[in-house]
């Protein structure tokens, strides 16, 4: 199975327009979304939803105020003051760390499952894609991703396809881990800002500490080509290809409103220099 | 004051606006901190002055096997699966500790000590009069809520000054409510395209959640198309700034300038985000008084 995640470090370079546009471009593929934090490339794929699953991860405490003396001992305990003086558990602070429950000597705390957010089974117009929404100000993003990601791997060998195209999230930390580990090749899209390099470099760090190969995407390259050497000398030294360049091009922009990919919208040089990054990845995973 | 600069999407502008505002505030003592640790940019454009740089350890469990009687307690208390007791061994592992201490503390024969794990690095200076703090999250380490934690305790409360500005990392999970929660106001900055509008629901409903005023910011207002002053205006939620998308500002954003130094003709709009701010937030008191 192989396996290609977008991902970017700095928010907002263009991981989910390019990833959509893959999308199109690519056949007999699973398509996932790993940002589930803010999801948007079911914006563009316009999903045809067959199936919703419940996420439940880890625990959030409850305290029986029938049952509790106000003795004190759970805010004693709790590491995250997630309980308020008249002993009720601020669902937003718990971490699901169940000290509080071990501890209650009146056993009036319960642990409840946590709702965390639910994902989705779905068909679009490029094929099957899974993809899902965390609850709002919910945690165990990483466990969804890993989530999605199974579930994912699963219906490709159920189709009997051998790719899946991930659209990660921005960051290095929890949900972007998850989305790389023990995945084939990771692409980096970056722009030539102070910003998009600095993040780059953070990124590139993470793919090496997790030893997965990564390429980088130049977007919006036109913007500052000066910026957009520095990025070529950095990928060079860091031994990481630049795979492509994206003009900036208002037509991205335009084709996102319509609700379309680049490559469905138009066919000028940006569509080309996308198609050309897309034949790219495919030569990099054989 | 505490203002939080927040988005559900990414690459919206928020840097960019906490930087800006921050230097047109420089005069009122203002401290800005940096709660984007896993990709913090703030110091790429107000080029602090770096006066310490300091390690940030948690708490992770050491077990003493000559102690330990192996009675899995500590492993039965986990919710986290990173200590796991194996007939004469127990396994910690530290990527999956939340740091909550309770093994040491349900341990009956106090096998179990103080161990830490460095998640990151947080960095004081000043650039002029802006003082900035910001947290770096080591690079592999997943959990950056108790590093953005340590970098609001250090800020809040080292200074009595008057204004704190706080750049949040993007979305709506963990580690942007630790970012945001206790700040008196929130800055919601977006882009009136479909995923800015998409995102900033999201953003909105989470401000929602830990009922603090706020308002919107959009950028490159001048793109995309007009369904975020519609969703505004259903909503009665205020917008506060409006920059236009102008290829000058890309470029000095590109080259980690300030728009209010290198493009003063948008000094103004920065100026008067403060008072705006200060005014919303009068009207939501009144609203829920």
């Amino acid at each position: 199975m192989k396996e290609i995640v977008v991902i970017s470090g700095k928010g907002g370079t263009g991981k989910t327009t390019l990833t959509a546009s893959l999308a199109a471009l690519y056949k007999n593929k699973i398509i996932a979304d790993c940002d589930v934090d803010a999801a948007d490339l079911h914006l563009l794929l316009d999903p045809d939803i067959q199936k919703t699953t419940e996420f439940k991860s880890g625990v959030e405490a409850v305290i029986d105020k029938d049952i509790c003396t106000a003795c004190g001992k759970c805010r004693e305990v709790c590491k995250y003051d997630a309980i308020s003086p008249d002993y009720v558990v601020n669902k937003i602070d718990c971490e699901g760390c169940a000290v509080c429950y071990f501890f209650c000597p009146d056993n009036a705390i319960t642990l409840r499952e946590r709702h965390c957010g639910e994902w989705y089974l779905s068909e679009t117009r490029f094929g099957p894609f899974i993809h899902a929404r965390l609850g709002i100000a919910e945690e165990n993003s990483g466990k969804l991703v890993s989530l999605i990601r199974r579930q994912a791997k699963l219906l490709a060998e159920e189709r009997g396809f051998d790719t899946i195209l991930v659209d990660g999230s921005p960051g290095i930390g929890c949900p972007v881990i998850s989305s790389i580990t023990a995945s084939t090749l990771v692409v980096v899209v970056t722009e030539p800002t102070v910003s998009g390099i600095h993040d780059m470099e953070r990124v590139f760090g993470l793919a090496r500490h997790f030893k997965i190969p990564a390429v980088v995407v130049i977007n919006k390259v036109d913007l500052n080509e000066e910026m957009a050497r520095t990025i070529e000398s950095s990928a060079e030294e860091h031994e990481t290809p630049v795979i492509g360049r994206i003009s900036y091009d208002p037509i991205v922009t335009r084709a996102m409103v319509e609700g379309k990919t680049v490559v469905e919208y138009s066919n000028n040089s940006v569509t080309k220099e996308i198609r050309e990054i897309g034949k790219e990845i495919l030569q990099r995973i054989k | 004051m505490v203002i939080a600069i927040a988005s559900g999407k990414g690459g919206t502008g928020k840097t960019t606006i906490a930087t800006n505002l921050a230097r047109i505030l420089e005069d009122r003592s203002v401290t800005l901190l940096d709660c984007d640790v896993e990709e913090p940019n703030c110091h790429l454009f107000l080029k602090p002055i770096i006066e310490k740089e300091r390690t940030f350890k948690t708490f992770i469990p050491v077990v003493d096997l000559e102690v330990c009687t192996f009675c899995g307690k500590c492993s039965e208390l986990c919710q986290f699966g990173s200590i796991v007791t194996i007939k004469k061994n127990v396994l910690v592992f530290p990527e999956l500790c939340h740091g909550c201490e309770g093994c040491k503390l349900i341990c009956p024969v106090g096998a179990i000590s103080d161990g830490n794990k460095e998640i990151g690095t947080i960095n004081h200076g000043y650039s002029g009069k802006i003082k900035i703090i910001y947290g770096r999250l080591r690079i592999g380490e997943a959990m950056s809520p108790p590093l953005i934690q340590e970098v609001k305790r250090l800020g809040l409360s080292e200074s009595r000054q008057d204004i704190t500005i706080i750049d949040a990392p993007p979305g709506t999970s963990c580690p942007v409510i630790e970012a945001v929660k206790g700040s008196d106001f929130i800055l919601l900055v977006t882009e009136p395209t479909p995923f800015g509008l998409h995102d900033l629901k999201l953003a909105v409903e989470m401000v929602k959640v830990l009922n603090i005023p706020f308002g919107v910011a959009i950028n490159r207002s001048t793109t995309g198309d007009r369904n975020v002053w519609q969703y505004c205006k259903q909503n009665a939620v205020p917008i506060l700034l409006d920059i236009p998308d102008d290829r000058e500002i890309a470029t000095a954003y590109s080259r980690g300038e300030l728009i209010v130094q290198s493009l003063p003709h948008y000094r103004e709009h920065f100026e008067t985000l403060y008072e705006k701010v200060k005014i919303t937030m009068k009207s939501f008191e009144e609203v829920s008084s």
